[in-house]
């Protein structure tokens, strides 16, 4: 029978690719949010994710809920060693959580949880790709626990981590917006999208060349077979992928610069998923070795097993009921 | 500021601060969440614009506690990790899975159904909206049963077995769910919502009723939060009666530090009413005591002896002064908020439940009154659980992450400026609103009934709307 823990490292990974699209579009607004013009924009851009956002935060807890339920040494040495990025992450998904209904509550302070959601955004992301960035780095563990120092996050690699997912996710808000509006807006994004695919690719260019030299074992895994042959397959994938989004983008298509944006996202994700396998936490930890009992996997696929399926299928009904263009006037405030 | 505390005290600092505002926000939903099914259930039936009136606006308060809610319990999940990280390499495998299935069967199905339940009436009819307003009701009952068992099975760990990395493995997960103390937990923690919820809403009735008596919503919300009191508070008292001798079955050092009891009573204990603990000397000063009743309750029977904290040893004793006095503070509001749904009730029966002013004002003093009873109810079971995370097995102190003072000193003062920042205007906007009348268009900006340059669609759909009030 094939490994439990080894079924439940796919499930995580697959919550966490879940989060990265679905809360990325949704941040990505809020990274772009300054660039809406007057109120009726601003309105559309937030009431575009409003009915979803809050759904889309949810695959975060199962990502974090999830680790601690079937690897929970590796929540417990994950958690400290990137403890200042999480507790900044937090921080900003507060701010940026709130505004969706203060803003609508006060109109003295209305420009305050403009920023709160702008910044919210930017810094949620950023935190975000620092976290990721300091993963692929490397987190030293001794003895059942985080050894490293409290700084050990912070480099180069990671800050440009960081800059990366800030600029992936403003890509996919703005093929978001494309896809949820009209005029002028459209147009604005439309273009924006094109400037940010470029940037995306650069920066997937630049950690991609960086990420074999983080770990000499990811060195040896891209440029040994098997692993040379993912070296160009990936980056042909990618490029493809780009090609989908930047033909979309000149054709003005509606739907395709979102799709092929995700799939630039899902691309990057296996990639690092092979940079990975089979840690859970480079460069020491492995999957098995931070897996729980097999009671408590068994115990919580069950349920997962019969509910996912039931919170995929409402949830895409919570996109179809959303469906279509932005009304401008609607909303329920 | 935190100048000389120890990483752990900062970190037992820390979990207080969050856990104690987030509490506050699902206290107020799972309530409001199960109000508004039956508001939204009612205006379905009778077609009563009243009840239609008073969903929308209820409606709209709990959108902005529901959102303060989901942002600080996402902190809360990462929390265990960051400055618990030995509890939960520990206890990841018993309580994990547990944690999992209130992400997946509750948070989903409440960020599910919460867009359609706010946003999607004119989209998909009043039946798939009413059912989506049923499901974030039961998606918040689904929440606090999961975290209810998980934290009960930190004060009364079974089903469990200790393997060599010293991590808890499950054994039995029947056992592990149901644990001793998680059906009257889960019980006396979903009345305490609901009478939270019916002292908020009697509150803002209330207030209302006070500047207009023949405010229709006003009635209405206020004649349906008074039945609640009357029905809930009696039955609250003795859940909180049976959880009491369930907590002495299994942490009698808890019951003995909420009784006050220091020395043991082998022929029947006396109810300690009020005094002060004095954690020194070992005794309560200037103690006001009736004999024998503290046996009477917990026992059942006159005469029953009971043991003090002088048979527990020093070092596993809980603070005795603070969770003496949240235990009154939380027994005395539960009698207050009894008394509220009787007068009521009496008015009621006179007929003169409008047209009472000092009741209306007794409700609004009342008003915030549940969710300091909530607040001191927590902090006497999680104080006295202490000084253990799981309850006789894994003390506080063994439980902690790796993490230095100073960064946890950075994060605490980061994590008080932003709550109070964030959770204080929240807090405003909600007075805010709860200080409009129901029939509000706009509970938010100005009232008007325009908002950018298109007309919303609740003129068309809240036949109560007053254009430009």
């Amino acid at each position: 029978m094939f490994e439990l823990s080894f079924i439940w490292a796919g499930i995580i990974a697959f919550a966490v690719l879940t989060y990265v699209i679905l809360d990325g579009f949704d941040l990505g607004v809020g990274i772009l949010f300054p660039l809406a013009d007057g109120e009726r924009e601003k309105a559309m851009m937030m009431n575009s994710v409003a009915p979803i956002w809050d759904g889309n935060e949810t695959w975060l807890v199962m990502g974090g809920g999830g680790l601690f339920a079937v690897f929970p040494l590796a929540y417990s040495v994950v958690m400290p060693a990137l403890y200042m990025p999480i507790i900044l992450m937090l921080l900003a998904l507060i701010f940026r959580g709130v505004a969706f209904e203060y803003r609508w509550r006060t109109e003295r302070w209305k420009p305050i949880w403009d920023i709160a959601f702008f910044g919210g955004s930017i810094v949620a992301a950023f935190m975000q790709g620092i976290a990721l960035g300091a993963l692929v780095q490397g987190i030293e563990v001794a003895d059942r626990a985080y050894a490293g120092g409290w700084w050990d996050w912070l480099s180069l690699f990671s800050i440009l981590t960081g800059l990366a997912v800030v600029v992936g996710y403003a890509l996919l808000g703005a093929t978001w917006i494309i896809l949820k509006t009209e005029g002028s807006l459209q147009r604005q994004m439309q273009n924006l999208a094109w400037w940010l695919g470029v940037g995306t690719l650069c920066f997937i260019g630049i950690v991609s060349i960086m990420t074999p030299f983080q770990d000499p074992e990811y060195f040896s895994r891209w440029l040994n077979l098997p692993g040379s042959i993912f070296s160009v397959l990936m980056p042909a994938a990618v490029l493809a992928a780009a090609w989908a989004l930047f033909t979309g983008l000149n054709a003005g298509k509606d739907g395709q610069p979102f799709l092929a944006a995700i799939s630039i996202f899902v691309l990057c994700f296996i990639g690092i998923g092979i940079s990975f396998y089979p840690n859970i936490v480079p460069p020491s930890l492995t999957i098995a070795e931070a897996a729980a009992p097999d009671k408590s996997l068994r115990f919580a696929l069950v349920g997962t097993v019969v509910l996912v399926p039931m919170i995929l299928a409402y949830t895409a009904y919570a996109y179809w009921v959303f469906r279509g263009k932005i009304d401008p006037a609607e909303g329920y405030h | 500021m935190f100048d000389g505390m120890t990483a752990e005290t900062l970190a037992r600092m820390q979990f207080a601060f969050t856990v104690s505002f987030h509490i506050i926000f699902p206290a107020f939903s799972i309530g409001v969440a199960s109000f508004l099914a039956v508001l939204n259930g009612l205006w379905l039936k009778t077609r009563d614009d009243t009840y239609l009136t008073l969903f929308n606006y209820w409606k709209k308060i709990f959108a902005v506690a529901f959102g303060m809610g989901v942002v600080s319990g996402i902190v809360m999940s990462y929390q265990f990790g960051t400055n618990w990280s030995v509890f939960s390499d520990k206890t990841g495998p018993v309580l994990g899975p547990l944690m999992a299935y209130e992400v997946l069967s509750a948070f989903f199905l409440e960020a599910g159904f919460l867009g359609i339940m706010l946003f999607g009436r004119e989209r998909v009819g009043d039946k798939l909206h009413m059912f989506a307003t049923a499901m974030v009701a039961f998606g918040t009952l689904m929440s606090a049963t999961w975290i209810l068992s998980v934290n009960s099975w930190m004060q009364t760990p079974a089903g469990y077995s200790i393997n060599d990395l010293g991590q808890f493995v499950p054994e039995d997960w029947w056992q592990i769910v149901f644990n001793p103390s998680f059906p009257y937990r889960l019980v006396h923690m979903v009345l305490a919502a609901y009478l939270t919820t019916a002292l908020v809403v009697g509150g803002v009735g209330g207030l209302h009723l006070l500047r207009n008596r023949a405010d229709a919503p006003a009635r209405r919300m206020f004649s349906m939060a008074m039945w609640m009191l009357i029905v809930v508070a009696p039955l609250q008292i003795l859940a909180g009666d049976f959880h009491g001798i369930n907590t002495l079955e299994h942490q009698p050092a808890k019951v003995m530090a909420m009784e006050g009891h220091y020395e043991s009573h082998p022929d029947g204990a006396p109810l300690i009413l009020f005094g002060i603990p004095n954690p020194g000397e070992k005794r309560i000063d200037y103690a006001l005591q009736i004999p024998q009743v503290s046996s009477l309750i917990l026992k059942h029977e006159w005469g029953a002896p009971l043991d003090g904290l002088d048979t527990i040893p020093d070092e596993n004793e809980p603070p005795v002064s603070i969770v003496f006095w949240s235990f009154r503070v939380m027994v005395g509001l539960g009698f207050a908020m009894l008394g509220l749904g009787a007068w009521a009730a009496w008015r009621r029966y006179r007929g003169r439940l409008y047209d009472t002013p000092m009741l209306h004002r007794a409700a609004m003093v009342m008003g915030p009154m549940g969710f300091v009873a909530v607040l001191a109810g927590w902090i006497t079971t999680e104080v006295g659980r202490q000084p253990f995370t799981v309850y006789g097995l894994l003390r506080t102190g063994d439980s902690l992450a790796p993490v230095a003072a100073p960064a946890v000193a950075a994060s605490l003062l980061a994590f008080i400026l932003v709550y109070f920042f964030v959770f204080g205007a929240g807090t405003f906007y909600l007075l805010r609103m709860m200080n409009k009348p129901a029939g509000t268009v706009h509970l938010g900006l100005k009232d008007g009934p325009i908002r950018t340059a298109g007309i919303t669609p609740i003129m068309q759909t809240d036949p109560d709307a007053i254009p430009g009030e």
